[in-house]
């Protein structure tokens, strides 16, 4: 079957457009190029990261229509984990960069694969029964988030964990101009690029995620033709509390601290930017994160007061402009 | 008379019935059986929050939303007191009404507001905008330090009926002090037993029946004809409103209003516990939970603490019943009721009766 059977959809650069414009705008408030172009590439950096949280959730979501309150609590037990590793290894005296970025990539290593295994567990135990009954689901994951971030107080203690940069990491990038960008702030803006990379072929260019999107199409059908959808849901599960894991430990690392409340913080954070995306949708989830992290940058700079409520004045923004999100995920 | 009274809904079985009865008996007579401050503070808690439980089970309970911006509408009344009478040196009640007035109208306004932005859509995206707002709200809160006085809060004189200092006789009456603590106690009292009635009565309308057939099946609701927008609208405000009355309620009786009183994220689990162990679509659930849950947080922990005294330097089980890990039994509590028994204890009792 040729690839112009079915007519193509064309591509909706209008979102991407809003990025832009949102870019310039603060460029014409901010009115100083290396300022401007220092505040956009943090704001990039921190969008990246929190990419990476909101994609698993959004993946969860789009795929088993399940919205999981409980995303949180793999945020957090990624950064302690991260913390733990860190600590274990003693990573925070004189490293070089290579070793410092050893040190990180075992420490989110580590967090993203207890979080996916712990995943996996969080799936049997409490998300299997409810599928399908939305409201059980936000009672169900939320008693998971009180019940896991309870365990975690239990783990690591109720108080804050500092989580210092290892040596290597800490100071800026040598950029022409007066520009700066944090060492660590550019390693999180590789992984998130790389997550997104990986997230779009996987979807797009792999027969699993010709299977993925199938099944957030239609469920019934794909298990017609022969699919175990089940297993394919708790293995995006699991990848997606990987990759919150993931964030989680980044996340930390950017914060330099981690609470056992950190989860919770994060929950609000990552909801905004999925539902600025469209619920469900990766590309819109990306948008979205991104567009969060240059306001959050931009009105820090301009205007602190008012940065604290910039993202929720995005959201409504947003949701007059196109009511189901950036990109609304359609067939549901 | 009672039939009439409670709109029809009977306990419809003997032991909750006695339970209703006994919690209602002890929350009346606390003043005289208990001399502790500690026991009529728990009491005084007991009410406020049976109120604002009851007005969240109207949401889930009957109307099958999860919101959680019910904090929201509380903080908003207890603020709504609190700024009204801290800004005199002597409030009379004329500031405590302008308090609530201006409270039920700014709740009234903002429920409207996000229930008409997105009651439209699926109930995530209203539990998912709710949980926004209410964040952005306690940081508004904590920001507006002129008005809200806030991360510290408000620390405020309440009308002189009120006041711990106002005596009313010089001898102790039946063992309890007759002062304007004791009144506001009954204050609370009264205005909780009206106001639960009154969502019995709303509950049991056909207004209510139209909300529960919005959450058995909302498509089938709205293909007879009810606007099914319109209605979780409705509910959405409705309860908002009793919320603010409770938040008011609570000001009233602690002087005193701040962030983590009432607006804290922490509240909004105790309601879903509460809500959920209690029994959700019967608003004597959120009676018993209430009294059950605040005693357990009350007396429970003291217990606890016993028990991890008793098995200190055994590692796992010493953590596990450690006084600060209640939150933990109650999450699992929770996740059980949620499985195995969706209507909670007064869902169970009422079972059990039938069967």
């Amino acid at each position: 079957m040729s690839s112009d059977a079915i007519p193509r959809q064309p591509f909706d650069a209008r979102p991407l457009q809003l990025l832009a414009a949102i870019a310039l705008a603060a460029g014409l408030l901010v009115s100083s190029f290396p300022t401007w172009a220092t505040l956009t590439l943090s704001g990039l950096a921190m969008g990246l990261i929190i990419f990476v949280i909101a994609s698993g959730l959004t993946l969860v979501f789009g795929l088993m229509d399940v919205l999981n309150f409980g995303h949180g609590v793999f945020v957090a037990l990624g950064g302690f984990i991260a913390a733990t590793v860190l600590g274990v290894q003693g990573a925070v005296g004189d490293l070089s960069l290579g070793a410092s970025l050893l040190a990180v990539g075992l420490a989110a290593g580590a967090g993203m694969a207890v979080a996916g295994v712990v995943g996996l567990a969080f799936e049997r135990m409490l998300v299997r029964p409810v599928y399908g009954m939305h409201l059980k689901q936000i009672l169900i994951t939320m008693g998971g988030m009180i019940i896991g971030e309870e365990m975690i107080k239990m783990i690591w203690g109720p108080g804050m964990i500092a989580l210092p940069l290892p040596q290597g990491l800490r100071g800026a990038l040598p950029l022409p101009g007066d520009v700066v960008l944090d060492k660590f702030r550019a390693l999180a803006a590789l992984v998130g690029l790389t997550v997104f990379a990986a997230l779009l072929l996987v979807l797009n260019r792999t027969k699993l995620g010709v299977l993925i999107r199938a099944g957030v199409q239609d469920r019934e059908m794909v298990e017609c033709l022969g699919y175990r959808i089940r297993r394919l849901f708790i293995g995006v599960f699991a990848a997606g509390s990987a990759l919150a894991g993931l964030g989680g430990a980044m996340w930390s690392l950017y914060q330099q601290s981690v609470t056992p409340q950190m989860g919770a913080q994060v929950n609000t954070l990552i909801f905004i930017v999925i539902i600025i995306g469209g619920l469900g949708s990766t590309l819109g989830c990306f948008v979205g994160a991104l567009a969060v992290g240059l306001l959050a940058n931009y009105m820090g700079f301009l205007a602190p007061k008012a940065a604290l409520f910039s993202n929720i004045a995005l959201m409504v923004a947003v949701l007059l402009w196109r009511p189901q999100g950036l990109y609304p995920v359609g067939g549901k | 008379m009672i039939k009439a009274l409670l709109s029809h809904d009977l306990p419809r079985n003997r032991l909750l019935a006695v339970l209703l009865i006994a919690t209602v008996l002890g929350l009346a007579l606390t003043p005289f059986l208990f001399t502790s401050i500690k026991a009529l503070n728990v009491a005084a808690k007991i009410l406020v929050f049976i109120i604002l439980v009851a007005s969240y089970d109207l949401l889930l309970g009957y109307t099958g939303i999860v919101s959680f911006a019910h904090t929201l509408f509380f903080g908003i009344g207890a603020y709504g007191v609190a700024i009204a009478c801290s800004r005199s040196e002597d409030p009379g009640w004329s500031a405590v009404l302008l308090g609530v007035v201006a409270a039920l109208a700014l709740s009234l306004v903002l429920a409207l507001l996000i229930g008409l932005l997105s009651l439209r859509v699926k109930a995530l995206f209203f539990a998912m905008i709710t949980m926004a707002v209410a964040a952005a709200f306690i940081t508004l809160a904590s920001q507006l330090s002129g008005l809200t006085g806030g991360e510290d809060g408000l620390s405020f004189k309440v009308p002189e009926m009120l006041r711990p200092s106002t005596e009313y006789f010089e001898d102790p009456f039946l063992g309890a002090s007759i002062d304007g603590r004791f009144l506001t106690y009954y204050l609370l009292f009264a205005a909780t037993v009206v106001l639960v009635l009154m969502l019995l009565r709303i509950v049991n309308s056909p207004f209510g029946r139209v909300l529960q057939a919005i959450r058995e099946n909302d498509f089938r609701a709205e293909a007879i004809g009810y606007r099914t927008v319109v209605y979780r609208t409705l509910s959405n405000v409705m309860a908002s409103q009793f919320a603010c009355l409770a938040g008011a309620l609570l000001a009233l009786w602690l002087r005193y209003n701040g962030p983590d009183t009432s607006l804290s994220m922490e509240i909004m689990l105790d309601i879903l516990l509460i809500v959920v162990i209690g029994g959700m679509g019967t608003i004597y659930g959120a009676v018993l939970g209430a009294a059950l849950f605040m005693l357990a947080q009350n007396y429970l922990q003291d217990l606890m603490k016993l028990g991890a005294d008793a098995v200190q330097g055994i590692p796992v089980l010493s953590q596990l019943i450690a006084p600060d890990r209640w939150l933990l039994w109650m999450g699992l509590l929770f996740v059980l009721a949620v499985y195995h028994f969706p209507f909670g204890i007064v869902g169970r009792l009422r079972l059990k009766a039938r069967s």
